[in-house]
């Protein structure tokens, strides 16, 4: 069409129309070319992987023959529910794996709920010890960053050293603890682990937090007569409400895909009191010895709902407090 | 009435009191948290360096503070003896290296034709890009997996005689971590919002020069950019050295390990050699560290600014 259209001489404004037209297609031709690399990046490893994820997630496929299709089967397979009603001695056994229902999720939940708490106050305890102007700030500063450039898995290995029966930990405090062999402490082990690599981390952004706050604000705050515990009550917390909603997300998101130290500290064991969701979709994708990545691939659509849906509640919760803080 | 006054001024003064008090132990309670803590961040690296300059057989012997008996043979094994320690560092190094360089290039010019230019899906396209990072790895762990390694279909999509294949077939190979990681949403995120923030004249001159756009990003944008090029290779390097998942996931047989990969199977083969895997822990460690302190400005600016951006 636009062809026809320029090569008849119709006056200048249909030609400097068409000249446009040519400049914007080579424009939008030289953008692609740019967007060249990532656009094939884009559509092989998200674009179609998501989708055929998402239609594994309803097949049935052990790697040695073709996906089979199941429906939701392999959902109903991971979700289990049938696990947690009360069941006879002498029943058959499940027709599903339990490990998801019974271990995962409930794990998760749990390392989630310690692991978040724990390390956004202590991230913001040092933040507010690092805003006070103390000497050789900057020092502690790039120390509290050391084990976040540490390799997880590197730190993960100097971990099962130092908690190890004859390790350093037992020796220093004279216990005689089997940390990552026994299921009573396996998973706080996991824990302690992660709150010290990721609180320099989160402390850093704590900190360009407060440093965010604008010192009108405290002078005027002062002016008025208020005392520190209303500074820090009416003025400090208000406006720190964004950053402890990006830490809580970033700390939450983090959790529910643990997965390096698990591997590398105990394997999801010991009795599978460390198995995680993420840990569960590597587990059945590609550890087990009968290959389950119909069943790996619905669980990993489970987890994203999971992580979806937290995030959506942890929104309405800090703006919800953010109106009584602020009424 | 009285009374009400009375119980108001006395409640004040009690706060007052207390900040008082906490006036005065404030600096000494703060500095006792900043020293605490960073003893603690220290101490593993202290304890691994500690225990890797004794022999194998002391690693769980006192002293803990001291290397006594003191040896090098742990490091000496590790460079020389052991064959593999050298080839992972390798493997890990070209890894890293390959998908840095690739990255931040890839995510440049992406970024800049987002901030800079018109085309035709460009709303959308920049709003899958904004949906695609806050998919889980795991929802494309294995599909990747798939596609990099065995193929969608094994033995490849068979029409008539010919054989198409699903897979990139780079299954146990170097080629197989680094392709996916060659562009990252974050990183297009990041150069995109720059290059917005970015003035338009000196471009604009250069177009009047007659520069093609081509000429102007690698002659004029790339050069002007490089605080937040380099701020993106620092973070992209870190990430891929320290990288497990995928390059598990894909390389099989030892002599193609990464560090971390090697290390971990290591430890798994040889319990007793944990001496071993210490020292080459610090040789996974050292360069990061290196690295770190030399650019640490970029590193800490790029963690406030994420913070800043999206909270």
């Amino acid at each position: 069409m636009a062809e026809t259209v320029s090569n008849r001489p119709v006056g200048l404004f249909r030609q400097g129309s068409s000249a446009e037209k040519r400049k914007k297609r080579s424009e939008a031709l030289t953008a692609y070319l740019f967007l060249l690399p990532y656009l094939f990046i884009f559509l092989t490893f998200t674009v179609f992987s998501i989708g055929y994820a998402f239609y594994l997630s309803f097949t049935r496929y052990n790697l040695l023959r073709p996906p089979e299709w199941w429906g939701l089967e392999g959902y109903r397979r991971v979700l289990c529910l049938e696990a947690l009603l009360p069941r006879a001695e002498d029943a058959p056994p499940l027709a599903c794996d339990d490990l998801f229902i019974k271990k995962a999720l409930p794990n998760t939940v749990k390392y989630t709920l310690i692991v978040v708490p724990t390390q956004t106050v202590l991230s913001l305890i040092l933040a507010f010890a690092m805003d006070q102007k103390l000497r050789f700030r900057r020092l502690f500063r790039t120390i509290y960053y050391l084990p976040s450039v540490t390799s997880s898995v590197v730190i993960s290995l100097i971990f099962v050293w130092l908690f190890s029966p004859l390790g350093i930990v037992n020796q220093l405090f004279n216990l005689n603890i089997n940390w990552l062999n026994d299921p009573r402490y396996a998973f706080y082990t996991i824990m302690i682990l992660n709150v010290f690599t990721t609180s320099g981390t989160l402390m850093l952004i704590f900190l360009a937090g407060l440093q965010d706050i604008p010192t009108a604000i405290y002078e005027a705050a002062s002016i008025d007569g208020a005392n520190k515990f209303q500074v820090l009550r009416f003025i400090t917390i208000p406006m720190l409400r964004p950053v402890v909603f990006f830490v809580v997300t970033v700390g939450l998101i983090g959790c529910f895909q643990v997965f390096d130290q698990i591997y590398v500290m105990t394997s999801g064991g010991p009795l599978d009191s460390t198995t995680t969701v993420a840990y569960l979709i590597y587990k059945w994708a590609f550890r087990d010895t009968t290959v389950k990545m119909g069943q790996a691939a619905a669980l990993s659509f489970i987890l994203a709902l999971i992580i979806l849906v937290f995030t959506l509640i942890q929104r309405r919760i800090i703006e919800g407090s953010g109106s009584v803080g602020s009424a | 009435m009285a009374t009400l006054t009375q119980a108001v001024s006395k409640k004040i003064s009690v706060s007052d009191r207390l900040i008082a008090v906490l006036d005065r132990i404030k600096t000494p309670v703060f500095y006792a948290i900043l020293i605490g803590w960073a003893i603690l961040c220290i101490a593993p690296l202290y304890f691994t360096l500690i225990f890797s300059l004794k022999p194998v057989a002391n690693v769980y012997d006192p002293p803990l503070f001291w290397p006594i008996p003191f040896s090098l043979e742990n490091f000496r094994d590790v460079i020389g003896a052991l064959p593999l320690f050298p080839r992972w560092l390798l493997n890990s190094a070209i890894i890293s290296v390959v998908v840095t360089v690739a990255r931040v290039l890839f995510c440049a010019m992406a970024g800049y034709a987002f901030a800079r230019m018109e085309f035709p899906l460009k709303k959308f396209l920049f709003t899958a890009l904004l949906i695609s990072m806050m998919i889980p790895g795991q929802v494309t762990l294995i599909p990747n997996f798939l596609v990099v390694g065995p193929g969608i279909i094994r033995g490849g999509l068979k029409i008539g005689d010919l054989t198409i294949p699903t897979g990139f077939g780079l299954m146990d190979n170097l080629g197989g971590v680094i392709l996916p990681g060659i562009v990252a949403a974050f990183g297009i995120f990041m150069m995109t919002q720059f290059y917005k923030s970015i003035p338009k004249e000196l471009e604009e001159a250069a177009m009047m020069d007659g520069l093609g756009r081509f000429g102007i990003f690698f002659r004029i944008v790339l050069p002007i950019s490089t605080t937040q090029l380099l701020t993106l290779a620092l973070l992209t390097f870190q990430g891929e050295w320290n990288n497990f998942m995928w390059p598990l996931t894909i390389l099989r047989t030892p002599e193609n390990f990464t560090l971390p990969i090697g290390l971990n199977w290591f430890r798994g083969e040889y319990y007793t050699l944990i001496s071993k895997v210490l020292a080459g822990s610090l040789f996974n460690t050292l360069p990061i560290l290196i690295i770190f302190f030399i650019f640490q400005r970029y590193f800490t600016q790029s963690i406030a600014g994420t913070g800043l951006k999206e909270g």
